[in-house]
C-alpha cells in the first residue's frame, strides 16, 4: 500500500461533517463489589480482594449492591434521564481470562437511565449533549501477558490474572450520536468527558481518575460528506486522558478523511489509540466480532427502583458543577471570557481549592493560568497532573506576600515543586533561594553600582530617572536575582537624589 | 436399623436409645456392603460423618435440641458445594475439585445437625434422565440392577432404595428429582422455585434449578424440607416469605381425609405416550383419592404440549453461559498446559476433554439458540411458551388445590436402551417439565408397582403452596404404603 499524506485538518472539515458518540466507564467508589462483599480498594495485592463469587466459582450467585444501583440512578438524574420503574440485568457472553465467569453481567437492551442530556459549555456557548443510556455492570480482571512481541494475549508464553477488579461496579454512559460540531468536535468531545467527569466528582460516587482507570473513554467517529447519510464508525478504545479525547477524535477524523479521499471505504472497528503518536491502530474487527448472545440475567431479579425512592434522590442532587461554577464567577468577579479560559484550562476546582488555602482570586487564578497552564502544555500533562498542589501554590504566594520571595524568584520556587522537590519552603532551602533583604548587602551593591557606572549615576542626579533601569540590572546580577527590583530601585533613587 | 425411617431414627437419637454414631456406622456398612453393585456414591465422606455424628451425639448429651433431624444421616448430591469435600457434579471438568465453601443448603444441613455421608452420583450437570451420562460410570436401580435409577439425581435416589441412606438432597431442573424417586419407589419433592435457596448448586439451568429433599416417605420427606427451605439473601431469586408448614399438612394427609381437596387431572396428560401399566397404576390411585373424599375433576392446559421444546431451549440456553465458566483456568481441570499451546487453544482443549457428549450437546444447541438472528425464534419464543404454561397453570388452581399426573411415563428402562436417542431419553420428563416452567412445587410418591418395577405419581401444587402438595402424597402414601425393593 503506498502511503498518502495525510489531509490537512482544516481540508478534512471543509470536505467532511463528523459524527460523534462517547462510551464512558465509571468505576463506582461502592465500598464493596457490585455483586458480592470484596472491598473495591485500589491496589492491593493481587487476587487478595477476592471471594467464591466474584472468581465464579461453581455455584456461587451475584447479589445487587444497593449503593450501586443509587450511585447510577443518581448519575442518570444529573444527566436529565429517564429512570426505568422495571429493568433487568443481562449476561453478555464471551471467553476472556479475565472474565471469571465468561460472561459479564450488564445491562442490555433495558437499561437503569435513558434518554437524558448534558450541556457542556465550549467557546461561551452550550451544546447539548444527548445522553442514550446509563447503565450498571460488573468490571473485569486485568490479565497481564508475559513474553510474545506485542503484550497482548497473542504469542504470550504465560499469562497471569489478577481478579481484585473483578466484579467492582462499572457505570456505562453512552451519548446518543452527536452530529453538526464540524471542526469542533474533538474539543467539543474533550468538553463533554470533562463535564461529565465534573458531574460525576460533584454526585461523590467515584473518584473519576483516567490515569487510574476509574473513569474510561472510547470514541466513536465517522464522517461523511455534506449531504449524504452518516457513514461508518469507528469506535477508538484505550483514550486514558481528556487530551487525548480530542487528540484520538482529530486523528480519527484525519485518518477516514484520508481513506475516503482515497476512494477507500471505512471498515467498522475497533481501533487502539497510542498516547506516544497520537494516532490510532486497527484492533479486532466488528464484522468479525464475538457474537456477545445476550440475555436476562436468571440469577438476578430484576430491579424495580420505588418512584418515591428516586424523587427522594432527584431532591438531594447537589449542585451541578456549571451552577456551580457561575457562583463562582461572580465571586471571583471574573468576565465570561475570563471564566472561559479557566474552564477550558481545567483549572476550576485547582483555583477554588488554592482560594481555600488562603490565596487571592486573583493570585491563585495567574499561578493556575499562567506559569503552570504553560508547563502543563509543554510537557503534554493535565493541569491537575502536573505535580503542583493547591496548597502549594497557596503556600508560595503567602511566600511572595510575606516579601520572602519576588515574583521572578517564585517561579524559580515552583519549578521545583512541579519537579517534585517538595513543598516551596522546602524548594527555597534546598535551592538557596532567598530575597536579598539584608539592607548592608544590598546597599554595598548599589554602592559598588553606582562607582562601577559614573555616567549614568550623573543622568539619574540631573534628574534622569528612567537610566536606573541599568543600575537596578547591574545589582540584581550581583545578588544573583534574590534582590526585590522594587527595593534596589528605591536605594537607587535615595542616592542618587 | 437401616430400614428405618428418618422420623424414627431422629427420635431414637434425641432420646438417646441409639447414638448418631451407632446409625452413621450402619449405614456406612451398608454403603460398604451394596455400593458396588448400585454405585449411588461418588464420594462417601468416612471421617467426616462419624466425626460429625460424635458432635451431634455430645450436643444431644448436654441437653440441646437440634430438631428431629439430628444425628440422621443423609446423601446429598453431587451438584452442591461442600467445604473441602470433593464436588464434582458428575463432570471430569470438576475432578478433584474441592470447594472453599458450603452451598446455603449444606450450611442447612449440618445446622440441624444431620450427617452426610458423601456425595452421590448424577447425569454430568444433571443433564439426564437415568444417570448414565455420569463422567463416573453409572448408578444401577436396587429394584434390577440391569435397568437405570432415573436422573439426573439416580444417586440420590438409589441410595434411599438400597438403605444406604434414609435422607438425600436432590435438585431438579426438569424432572431430576420426581423422575428418579418415582422410578426407584421413593419419595422425591422439587420445592416451589425460590422456596429452597440455590448458593452453591452448580448452575444447569438458573431460572429452573430447584434443590429439594428426597426420602422413602412422605413425612421424611417433610422433615428435610423444614429444615432445607427458607430465604436465603445470598440467593437473590430466593423468596423472603414464610415457608409453608409442609409438616403438618404431611401428617395431615396421613389421616387418610382429603375431605373439600379439589384434585385437577390434566386432559392434555390423558395417557399418550405413557405406558399402559404406569397409566392403570396412575387411575387406580386417583380412584382412590376420590374413595378418600377428593373431588376429582377434569382441567384443560393447553400449552402443557409445548413445555418439552420450550425447556430443551430456555435450559441448553442458560447452561451455555453457567458452563463457560469451566475453562481450565481457576479450577478443575486443564487439558493442554504443556508450553506448546495458548492460553485460547488451553481452554478450547479443557472443555473439550472435561465435558461429556450430552453437555456438549446442550452447550451447542443453546448457543445456537441465543444467537443474534434466532434468540427471537427461539429463546424468545420459549420464554413466551413459559409464560403460556405459567397462565395454564395459575387457571388451574383457580379451580383446583393439586394437578396430578404420572411422574414418567416409564418404569426404569434398561440401561442403554435409550442413550443413542436423546429425544427417547428427554420423554422420560414429559410430564415433570411443565411445573419447573412454572416454578410450583411438585412431588413424586410411589402409586404401586407395574411388572414388578415401581410408578410415581406426581402431584403439582401452586406457588408456595408445597403444603398442599404434600398433604394429597401422604394420602396417597396412606393408600399404597411404601415399597420394598427385592434383596440385593
Amino acid at each position: 500500500m503506498t502511503t498518502v499524506a495525510p489531509p490537512a485538518y482544516d481540508d478534512v472539515t471543509e470536505e467532511f461533517e463528523p459524527v460523534i458518540g462517547l462510551e464512558t466507564h465509571v468505576e463506582l467508589g461502592t465500598r464493596t463489589k457490585m455483586f458480592c462483599g470484596c472491598p473495591t480498594e485500589f491496589g492491593g495485592e493481587p487476587n487478595t480482594h477476592v471471594c467464591p463469587v466474584c472468581l465464579g466459582l461453581p455455584g456461587s450467585l451475584p447479589v445487587a449492591n444497593k449503593a450501586a444501583i443509587e450511585a447510577t440512578i443518581r448519575i442518570g438524574l444529573a444527566l436529565n434521564c429517564s429512570i426505568a420503574s422495571w429493568c433487568r440485568f443481562a449476561r453478555k457472553n464471551y471467553f476472556y481470562p479475565d472474565m471469571p465467569k465468561n460472561y459479564q453481567i450488564s445491562q442490555y437492551d433495558e437499561p437503569l437511565c435513558s434518554d437524558g442530556w448534558l450541556d457542556i459549555e465550549v467557546d461561551g456557548e452550550i451544546v447539548r449533549i444527548g445522553i442514550e443510556r446509563v447503565h450498571l455492570e460488573e468490571d473485569t480482571g486485568k490479565t497481564l501477558h508475559i513474553g510474545g512481541a506485542t503484550g497482548r494475549i497473542h504469542g504470550a508464553s504465560e499469562s497471569l490474572v489478577d481478579y481484585n477488579r473483578a466484579g467492582i461496579p462499572l457505570v456505562e454512559i453512552v451519548t446518543k450520536p452527536v452530529p453538526g460540531t464540524g471542526a469542533r468536535a474533538p474539543q467539543i468531545a474533550r468538553a463533554y468527558v470533562t463535564e461529565l467527569r465534573d458531574v460525576i466528582r460533584s454526585l461523590g460516587v467515584s473518584d473519576v481518575r483516567m490515569e487510574q482507570g476509574s473513569l474510561r473513554c472510547d470514541v466513536n467517529t465517522s464522517l461523511n460528506r455534506p449531504g449524504d447519510d452518516w457513514g461508518t464508525r469507528t469506535e477508538t478504545k484505550n483514550v486514558n486522558s481528556l487530551r487525548s479525547v480530542e487528540r484520538a477524535v482529530r486523528s480519527e477524523m484525519i485518518r477516514q478523511a484520508g481513506v475516503l479521499r482515497s476512494g477507500g471505504r471505512i471498515i467498522q472497528e475497533t481501533r487502539h489509540f497510542h498516547e506516544d503518536t497520537g494516532e490510532t491502530t486497527s484492533g479486532r474487527s466488528k464484522e468479525e466480532a464475538t457474537d456477545y448472545r445476550y440475555f436476562p440475567e436468571p440469577d438476578l431479579a430484576p430491579l424495580a427502583p420505588d418512584a418515591a425512592w428516586v424523587a427522594e434522590l432527584k431532591a438531594a442532587l447537589p449542585e451541578l458543577p456549571r451552577v456551580h461554577r457561575q457562583r463562582l464567577q461572580t465571586a471571583w468577579g471574573l468576565s465570561d471570557l475570563d471564566m472561559q479560559s479557566v474552564v477550558n484550562a481545567g483549572a476550576v476546582e485547582l483555583i477554588e481549592t488554592t482560594i481555600a488555602e488562603g490565596a487571592s482570586p486573583e493570585a491563585a487564578r495567574k499561578w493556575w493560568l499562567g506559569e503552570l497552564s504553560r508547563k502543563a502544555n509543554e510537557t503534554g500533562v493535565e493541569l491537575a497532573a502536573i505535580g503542583a498542589s493547591p496548597r502549594q501554590v497557596a503556600e508560595l504566594q503567602k511566600l511572595v506576600d510575606g516579601g520572602k520571595l519576588t515574583d521572578k524568584l517564585a517561579r524559580q520556587v515552583l519549578e521545583g515543586v512541579v519537579a517534585g522537590e517538595g513543598d516551596p519552603a522546602a524548594v527555597m532551602q534546598a535551592r538557596g533561594i532567598e530575597v536579598v533583604s539584608d539592607s548592608g548587602a544590598l546597599a554595598a551593591a548599589v554602592d559598588e553600582a553606582i562607582a562601577a557606572n559614573p555616567e549614568i549615576a550623573e543622568k539619574i542626579r540631573g534628574g534622569n530617572q528612567g537610566a536606573a533601569g541599568v543600575l537596578i540590572g547591574a545589582v540584581m546580577k550581583a545578588t544573583k536575582g534574590q534582590a526585590d527590583a522594587k527595593t534596589v530601585r528605591e536605594l537607587v533613587l535615595s542616592k542618587l537624589s | 436399623m437401616i430400614k428405618k425411617t428418618a422420623a424414627e431414627l431422629g427420635a431414637l437419637i434425641a432420646s438417646r436409645e441409639v447414638s448418631s454414631e451407632e446409625v452413621t456406622r450402619a449405614h456406612l456398612d451398608r454403603i460398604a456392603e451394596v455400593d458396588g453393585k448400585v454405585r449411588a456414591f461418588l464420594h462417601v465422606d468416612e471421617a467426616g460423618a462419624l466425626a460429625a455424628a460424635r458432635a451431634v451425639d455430645e450436643r444431644i448429651k448436654n441437653g440441646e435440641n437440634l430438631g428431629p433431624l439430628a444425628g440422621v444421616p443423609i446423601a446429598v448430591k453431587d451438584v452442591l458445594a461442600t467445604e473441602g469435600v470433593p464436588t464434582t457434579a458428575g463432570s471430569k471438568i470438576l475432578e478433584g475439585w474441592k470447594p472453599p465453601y458450603d452451598a446455603t443448603l449444606v450450611q442447612r444441613l449440618r445446622a440441624a445437625g444431620t450427617v452426610m455421608l458423601g456425595k452421590t452420583n448424577m447425569d454430568e450437570f444433571a443433564m439426564g434422565s437415568s444417570t448414565e451420562y455420569s463422567a463416573y460410570g453409572p448408578t444401577y436401580n436396587p429394584w434390577d440392577l440391569s435397568r437405570i435409577p432415573g436422573g439426573s439425581g439416580g444417586g440420590s435416589a438409589a441410595a434411599l432404595a438400597a438403605y444406604e441412606a434414609p435422607l438425600s438432597i436432590g435438585t431438579d431442573t426438569g424432572g431430576s428429582i420426581r423422575q428418579p424417586g418415582a422410578v426407584t419407589g421413593t419419595v422425591g419433592a422439587k420445592p416451589t422455585y425460590g422456596g429452597t435457596s440455590r448458593y452453591g448448586l452448580i448452575a444447569f439451568s438458573s431460572s429452573l434449578d430447584t434443590p429439594g429433599p428426597c426420602a422413602r416417605t412422605v413425612e421424611d420427606t417433610a422433615l428435610l424440607h423444614a429444615v432445607i427451605a427458607g430465604h436465603d439473601p445470598r440467593d437473590s431469586t430466593s423468596i423472603d416469605a414464610p415457608v409453608p408448614d409442609v409438616v403438618a399438612a404431611a401428617r395431615l394427609g396421613a389421616t387418610g381425609d382429603l375431605t373439600g381437596v379439589k384434585v385437577g387431572l390434566v386432559r392434555e396428560f390423558s395417557g399418550e405416550g405413557a405406558e399402559p401399566g404406569v397409566m392403570a397404576s396412575f387411575r387406580e390411585t386417583v380412584d382412590a383419592l376420590a374413595k378418600l373424599g377428593a373431588e376429582v375433576v377434569e382441567v384443560s392446559c393447553p400449552h402443557f404440549l409445548y413445555a418439552l421444546p420450550a425447556y430443551y431451549l430456555i435450559a441448553p440456553s442458560e447452561c451455555s453461559s453457567n458452563l463457560a465458566r469451566f475453562d481450565g483456568v481457576r479450577f478443575g481441570l486443564r487439558a493442554g498446559d504443556d508450553g506448546n499451546h495458548s492460553l485460547e487453544e488451553v481452554m478450547s482443549l479443557t472443555r473439550e476433554q472435561g465435558f461429556g457428549p450430552e453437555v456438549k450437546r446442550r452447550i451447542i444447541i443453546g448457543t445456537y439458540a441465543l444467537s443474534s438472528g434466532y434468540y427471537d425464534a427461539y429463546y424468545g419464543q420459549a420464554q413466551k411458551v413459559r409464560t403460556l404454561i405459567t397462565r395454564d397453570f395459575t387457571a388451574a388452581f383457580e379451580q383446583v388445590d393439586v394437578l396430578v399426573s404420572p411422574t414418567t411415563p416409564f418404569v426404569a428402562f434398561e440401561l442403554g436402551s435409550r442413550t443413542s436417542d436423546p429425544y427417547q431419553m428427554y420423554l422420560a420428563d414429559l410430564f415433570t417439565i411443565p411445573t419447573n416452567l412454572y416454578g410450583g412445587p411438585a412431588i413424586s410418591v410411589p402409586s404401586g408397582l407395574s411388572e414388578g418395577l415401581p410408578v410415581g405419581f406426581q402431584i403439582m401444587a401452586g406457588t408456595l403452596r408445597d403444603d398442599k402438595m404434600y398433604r394429597v402424597a401422604a394420602a396417597v402414601e396412606s393408600v399404597v404404603g411404601t415399597l420394598t425393593p427385592p434383596a440385593l
